[in-house]
């Protein structure tokens, strides 16, 4: 098994603002392992989705709050992880939902549950925060 | 992201420009419901649009929602490839009216 290599590391305020820079950060990191266009479009995507749910649901707009995001590349394995410091959230709200049922919202986790093959998510030890973690594999 | 209004016919087009996210979908929201609340019929024009989150798509979904409830005709156009990539992720692609141009849609009205 190939050993996992961090390629980006950022820690940035819980704002909607920031996530124009983070897009382009995401994009760049994955594009250096070899992620095609189509892909990495896919991925930024996905990794926009999850900062939004963070800003709207975890830090609830109050944006006093940070995000940390690590890209990890191991093989043809690539994994997200995103962390925040908010109170911890209801778990069990974090779902997708019947896209029959025409309605603003709701589409955050979704997307990531198309556009990744896997992911968790779960409370830091001592209440301190919120992660997810998701997994794409770039073959 | 920029935005513009302009008349064609019996319809309003609200052209979006740029990246349609979280922090100025609020805007794009606020653009279309003002013209549906003017009892306009309403096209947004998405062929400038290089990024749309789940919010800005939220936003077409309302103007959607709104239009028929006020019996308004409602639709988008010239939708470009990343908007079309984010709208048939959410399987909107079927929902909403999508037509190539104003004239298309004008035809297609007839």
């Amino acid at each position: 098994m190939s050993k996992e290599e961090k390629l980006l590391e950022i820690r940035f305020p819980a704002k909607a603002e920031r996530l124009t820079l983070v897009r382009a950060l995401v994009k760049r990191a994955v594009q250096t392992v070899g992620c095609n266009d189509a892909l990495g479009e896919k991925l930024v995507i996905a990794v926009n989705e999850a900062c939004m749910n963070v800003i709207q649901h975890a830090y609830q707009g109050n944006s006093t709050g940070d995000i940390v995001l690590e890209i990890h590349h191991a093989g043809s394995q690539l994994r997200f992880k995103l962390v925040d410091f908010a109170a911890p959230i209801d778990l069990e709200k974090v779902k997708s939902r019947d896209l029959e049922d025409i309605r603003p919202g709701g589409l955050g986790v979704h997307f990531i549950s198309e556009i990744m093959d896997e992911f968790k998510i779960g409370h830091l030890d001592g209440g301190n925060g919120n992660y997810l973690e998701m997994k794409k594999s770039i073959d | 992201m920029k935005y513009n209004t302009r008349q064609d016919n019996h319809y309003t087009i609200v052209e979006l420009d740029g990246e349609v996210d979280l922090s100025c979908s609020p805007e794009a929201r606020k653009q279309i419901l003002e013209c549906l609340n003017k009892a306009q019929n309403l096209l947004v024009d998405l062929s400038r649009v290089t990024y749309i989150d789940s919010s800005g798509v939220a936003s077409l979904v309302e103007g959607y929602q709104t239009a028929k409830k006020k019996a308004l005709k409602f639709g988008l156009i010239s939708v470009s490839v990343a908007a079309m990539n984010v709208l048939q992720l959410a399987r909107l692609d079927k929902v909403f009216p999508i037509h190539a141009s104003v004239a298309e849609r004008i035809a297609s009205d007839a």
